[in-house]
């Protein structure tokens, strides 16, 4: 037996030779995992009424069979030894060699691991005798006691986003519109016996159960609030619900969250309900239009008010050349700049011929000019 | 042992033998299943039976004699397993029609009375598929299009599973539970429907939006005019007629700024009143 103990390192260690899934019987599967052990047998569920027969007297018979099968296994390409030693017929020695086997493999399915993130669940021909945390952990060898591993801190997702064949996964609310909703169940094993024995398809009764209970939620929201402010707190009862009923199975799985990852009304009437949001903005541009101009009209307010009262403040206190003064200096700046045409005496300015003193004033640019009209540029 | 070894074919017929009789009187139970011993085909006994209250580890389960050849295992499932019931068009009270997606969850209790009436757990579930389906069916179409959606549908569930757990009971079953999974608007028309009414609430929604928005920004602005009168009207109210002399110089210069204008004045204007050098005309 120590030819086989030899060979493991720290993570080698047999674990389960029994091969407690179908999946791990072949010994080049996971021969990290699981010793080399050509007596793979079919899982040890199967009702097989094999009362171990290597511990009753007849144990020549077993030997037999045991070559047998090595024959059988192992005779085709890689087995020259032992069929050399066969076709000899030197009984005794295969005997030993046949002993040896038979007792590394007692030896070495009498042990299993279990990492740091599973529970191994130990049946006894199919009864549950207990269930065993992370470590190397003895049991009683290969047909008798069989150990199944759980990966029991590993959250496992589960991903709802769309119904078989179509391509949203749409809900009737409450208030009898249709939401489009995509969302994750984040899951684990709590109970990784009740795990193995209550359900026949945990995994799909998970999903059902959360497709049921987000249903049933959402029915029971209004459009607005599923699409919005109310999400986290559907999410969280459908994760309750799930609870509920899925401890309701003595499931033994622990729903650790659900997630709303995504929730929009039918791509279908999306326009709508982005002219929706259009509008919000739109609204909230006139708004602040208004306010913009409000602010400014009031600002020039009082602007104009100010520099009046600060012009009347003064003004209180000499009138007379107060008013005086802003004429004559409003009509300086004024008349600066545009054509003067004085007129000595009253009643002609009906008789003038505009345009013509406007054409001379032009004209009258470059000279002085000589008329009634005194031109300035 | 010498007289075994010369004469290997007795001893391998022996040991056959022993085996074959070792193979036929003990088998094993696993926790997922429940036994039933026939013995000649009549059901005699149940190993490992679903029993609510019994504790892991002390149920039935494990290494089990049967008398040999005569007594023969049928093994079924003990867990709950699942109905998946196809989808059902109800056709509400109030004429509305709707898809509906049930699942059931069912479980064997009488393994012996399920191998006596139908045999396997499939045709169990086939049974209690078929009856369930027309179940729902004749019970939601006796409801309102509201009521299918609302809350109380979780007590007409459970009242499917009563009547419906009375008939499993026939079969050694029990209807753990029955759920809709999705209750959905048949696709066609009455999505159609749906959505076109779905879209004109939006529109709806987005012109009273705009509306409000726009009669917000009106008021704003009205506001803004309103405090600018008052701001005005509390300033220039002091002196009204200085007012009118402050806001027609400014106006003069703004209009004249440009310097196109032709100004025509007469002798007698007050710009041109100390133009003749005069006094006394005060």
């Amino acid at each position: 037996m120590p030819w086989q103990n030899n060979g493991e390192g720290g993570g080698d260690r047999p674990s389960g030779a029994d091969g407690g899934e179908p999946s791990a019987e072949t010994p080049a599967k996971k021969p990290e995992n699981r010793p080399v052990n050509p007596w793979g047998e079919g899982p040890p569920r199967r009702p097989m009424g094999k009362p171990g027969p290597g511990r009753g007297g007849d144990f020549d018979d077993l030997i037999r069979r045991s070559q047998e099968r090595l024959k059988t296994q192992f005779g085709g390409g890689n087995g020259g030894g032992a069929g050399g030693g066969f076709d000899i017929g030197d009984g005794r020695w295969l005997m030993w060699a046949g002993g040896a086997i038979v007792a590394a493999w007692v030896v070495l399915s009498s042990f299993y691991s279990v990492d740091a993130q599973s529970a191994a669940v130990v049946q006894r021909f199919g009864a549950y005798v207990g269930t065993t945390g992370p470590g190397v952990h003895f049991k009683l060898p290969w047909p008798i006691d069989a150990v199944e591993l759980r990966k029991v801190e590993q959250i496992n997702i589960i991903d709802i986003s769309s119904s078989e064949g179509a391509n949203e996964n749409l809900m009737l609310t409450g208030d009898q519109n249709i939401i489009n909703l995509a969302y994750t169940v984040r899951w684990k094993i709590r109970n990784p016996e009740n795990f193995l024995y209550e359900l026949s398809d945990p995994e799909k009764t998970v999903r059902e159960v959360a497709e049921s209970a987000m249903r049933a939620e959402i029915s029971r929201a209004s459009l607005n609030d599923a699409l919005g402010p109310q999400r986290a707190q559907i999410a969280d009862r459908v994760r309750e619900r799930m609870e509920e009923l899925l401890d309701s199975y003595r499931s033994g799985v622990e729903v650790r969250g659900v997630d709303i990852k995504q929730a929009d009304p039918p791509a279908a009437i999306d326009g709508s309900f982005k002219d929706v949001s259009a509008a919000q903005q739109d609204a909230q541009q006139y708004l602040n239009r208004a306010r913009t101009y409000a602010q400014a009209l009031v600002a020039k307010a009082q602007g104009d008010a100010a520099g009046f009262d600060a012009v009347y403040a003064q003004y209180r206190l000499a009138p007379e050349v107060t008013r005086k003064r802003m004429y004559l200096e409003t009509m300086e700046k004024v008349l600066a700049k545009v054509e003067k045409t004085v007129v000595d005496a009253p009643g002609v300015a009906p008789y003038l011929p505009l345009p013509e003193v406007r054409r001379r004033s032009a004209i009258a640019a470059a000279e002085p000019a000589p008329t009634t009209a005194q031109s300035q540029r | 042992m010498a007289t075994l070894t010369r004469n290997p074919a007795i001893l391998a017929g022996l040991g056959f033998a022993l085996v074959v009789l070792a193979m036929s009187s003990f088998y094993t139970v696993p926790e997922t299943q429940q036994a039933v011993v026939l013995r000649l085909g009549k059901p005699e006994r149940i190993v490992n039976e679903y029993d609510p209250k019994a504790k892991l580890g002390e149920t039935g389960a494990g290494l089990t004699m049967k008398v040999p050849f005569i007594e023969d295992v049928r093994f079924i499932d003990k867990r709950i397993m699942d109905l998946d019931i196809d989808a059902q068009t109800v056709l509400s009270t109030d004429q509305l029609r709707l898809v509906v997606d049930a699942f059931a969850r069912f479980r064997i209790v009488n393994p012996q009375r399920m191998v006596e009436t139908v045999g396997t757990e499939q045709n169990a579930a086939d049974a209690l598929k078929r009856i369930l389906a027309s179940k729902l069916r004749n019970e939601l179409g006796k409801q309102p299009f509201a009521a299918l959606l609302s809350p109380e549908r979780g007590q007409l569930m459970d009242e499917i599973q009563s009547t419906v757990n009375s008939q499993a009971k026939q079969y050694g079953a029990e209807i753990v539970d029955v759920r809709i999974k999705r209750a959905d608007l048949p696709s066609g028309p009455p999505l159609e429907a749906a959505y076109a009414r779905m879209a004109s609430a939006r529109q709806q929604e987005a012109a009273t939006i705009r509306a409000q928005g726009n009669k917000q920004a009106q008021l704003v602005q009205a506001e803004a005019d309103a405090s600018a009168a008052r701001i005005y009207a509390d300033s220039f109210g002091k002196d009204p007629e200085f007012y009118a002399f402050y806001r027609a110089m400014q106006a003069y210069r703004t209009t004249f700024e440009d310097g196109t204008a032709t100004v025509i004045l007469g002798p007698n204007n007050e710009f041109l009143r100390e133009f003749e050098g005069r006094r006394g005309n005060r």
